[in-house]
């Protein structure tokens, strides 16, 4: 690859697991049970381990002493590369468990194909992320089945979570990642549960899209507006 | 920690019933917490053991879920990638301890439910620490190294409490309380030795949670009643003034180290008892926060309950969803 291909790949990467971490950390101390607070904590946890790999090997392919935390308080929107589901707000918590159901799900068969892939510092990142990505998909499985069977409101959460979400997976399967052969196994593991949950799948519509290219939602500025403040308020401070 | 014997109304009730105990169990009791030994769920207690353990116990684990909102108020603006992970993990583990503690408790006869209840009606209380804001990110440092650090002051003894469940989980708890403390302690050595404006924060930071801190150890001695109870039964090891000079002691001269000041004019080494005597605190203030008059205390019981009933759907999904599985399994 590359190197400016190489970089794009990884600031994708690390995009990703910074926006949707930053999102799930935001439940922290308010989830619906403490154990479900726990395993959100896990999950963003996880998901800012990886962004730090990828944004600090992203730094290091451009060569210009950038590393992870210039990446991640030093961009503005335009320059931000992940995709549009993982900034969308938390919502309710059947709009959180859709959001990481979808996301997981697609990451997971993703980072197996970077865990495999030739370039040796992005597979050696993909290959510890693998495998706590599967346990995120396997969270928000099951919780998608618990929702969508347990009782009438949860169901209907469940289905509007699901709605609101459904826009933004076609970017997610966009050409510049050489991603469309990941559609076929996505979609049967998302109809498995979703057919185990008793839901159906949302009907088809029009792909949001824009993310890569760094044409967000309104909901980017805000996240990045609070998880920048103090760098931007103290430029140059050592923390 | 937090075990600062916060009364509530059952106080007088249990005090009143010791008398009514079987002598003989009672002696017996006596002796074994006398020589350390662990009482454990299924052995005899007397009820006022029971109870002052479950309101013990309990407040420490809504001390635990309280006191990560203070904290959780800086995930999402923490400064940099490794502070945000360190701090959304110290979160974490408060509500791991809360986890363990009401596990504890638990043992004791009183389900995680009926604390949760009495904590959002305002009958339970909770340490008083945590009904003050976190207004600069020098707090996520301040609340780490000293009261992290007054936990650790507090709970350390507890390790060797009588009711084992409660000494267990003390142990585990012990440990993280102490990572959190250097972290927090770090976070400040750091400002201080940082940019103008980062001194200032930290030196704020100071000025306004080391009373807070020190008042954690709860009612001087003289003004604790349940004290000298508690000490017999092995529930305390150590009382509150002997605990809060142990802090002082410890704790002056890690500032010290910094450049930071310990905002009290009284604070001098006093050669003869060696350790610090320092100057009065504003018990009215503590007693105020007891009362649910502290400066965040709304905010605080407002997101505690707000979670709660936002999560009461979710919850009452997961029962129908395991209930509806397990009627599955047993017609297959
Ligand atoms: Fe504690
Ligand atoms: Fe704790
Ligand atoms: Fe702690």
């Amino acid at each position: 690859m590359a190197d400016d291909v190489l970089f794009d790949h990884a600031l994708r990467l690390g995009d990703d697991a910074l926006v949707m971490g930053q999102r799930l950390s935001e439940w922290c101390g308010h989830a619906p049970m403490l154990e479900v607070d726990l395993a959100l904590a896990n999950i963003a946890l996880d998901l800012l381990g990886q962004a730090t790999h990828f944004l600090n090997l992203a730094g290091e392919i451009e060569g210009k002493g950038r590393d992870a935390d210039a990446l991640a308080f030093h961009r503005d929107v335009l320059d931000f590369r992940n995709c549009l589901l993982v900034e969308q707000p938390n919502g309710d918590f059947a709009q959180t468990i859709a959001r990481q159901f979808l996301f997981s799900n697609w990451q997971e068969l993703l980072m197996r194909e970077i865990a495999a892939a030739p370039e040796p510092r992005l597979a050696a990142i993909g290959a510890k992320a693998v495998k706590e990505i599967a346990y995120h998909a396997k969270f928000a499985s099951e919780w998608v089945v618990r929702l969508g069977d347990g009782t009438a409101e949860s169901r209907t959460r469940m289905i509007a979570g699901l709605e609101w979400m459904w826009r933004f997976v076609d970017e997610l399967f966009d050409p510049m990642d050489g991603a469309p052969s990941r559609r076929g196994e996505w979609d049967a593991r998302i109809n498995r549960t979703l057919t185990e949950a008793g839901l159906e799948l949302p009907k088809p519509r029009r792909g949001a899209m824009g993310g890569r290219a760094g044409h967000h939602s309104e909901h980017l500025g805000h996240l990045l507006t609070e998880m920048q403040f103090l760098q931007r308020a103290y430029p140059g401070a050592t923390w | 920690m937090y075990t600062t014997e916060l009364k509530d109304k059952d106080q007088k009730a249990a005090a009143v019933s010791l008398a009514d105990e079987d002598p003989e169990k009672l002696a017996a009791f006596e002796a074994r917490v006398a020589a350390d030994d662990f009482i454990e769920p299924k052995d005899w207690m007397p009820e006022a053991y029971r109870k002052t353990l479950v309101r013990q116990i309990s407040q420490h684990a809504h001390s635990e879920i309280v006191g990560m909102l203070p904290e959780g108020n800086w995930i999402t603006r923490a400064p940099n990638l490794r502070r945000k992970a360190i701090l959304l993990a110290k979160v974490q583990d408060e509500g791991g301890h809360g986890l363990y503690l009401y596990a504890a408790a638990e043992t004791l006869g009183t389900s995680r439910e009926e604390m949760i209840d009495a904590l959002h009606s305002g009958k339970a209380k909770y340490s008083t620490i945590f009904n003050y804001p976190t207004l600069t990110w020098a707090d996520i440092g301040a609340i780490g190294w000293l009261v992290d650090g007054a936990a650790i002051m507090n709970q350390v003894p507890l390790q060797r409490t009588s009711y084992g469940p409660y000494a267990r989980a003390m142990v585990r708890i012990c440990k993280e309380e102490s990572f959190h403390q250097r972290q927090g302690y770090e976070i400040m050595s750091v400002l201080a030795a940082g940019t103008a404006e980062q001194k200032r924060m930290a030196q704020d930071a100071l000025n306004r949670w080391w009373w807070p801190s020190l008042m954690m150890f709860g009612p001087p001695d003289d003004k604790s009643p349940n004290t000298a109870q508690s000490v017999r039964w092995r529930i305390k090891r150590e009382t509150n003034d002997e605990l809060r000079q142990r802090f002082v002691d410890v704790t002056v001269p890690q500032a010290e180290a910094i450049g930071l000041r310990v905002p009290d004019p009284a604070l001098t080494w006093n050669d003869e008892r060696g350790s610090y005597d320092f100057g009065a605190i504003d018990w009215e203030e503590f007693y105020a926060v007891v009362r649910g008059e502290g400066p965040v205390a709304k905010e605080r019981t407002q997101a505690r309950v707000k979670a709660w009933e936002d999560g009461a759907w979710v919850r009452e999904a997961a029962v129908a969803h395991a209930s509806k599985r397990a009627l599955k399994m047993a017609a297959e």
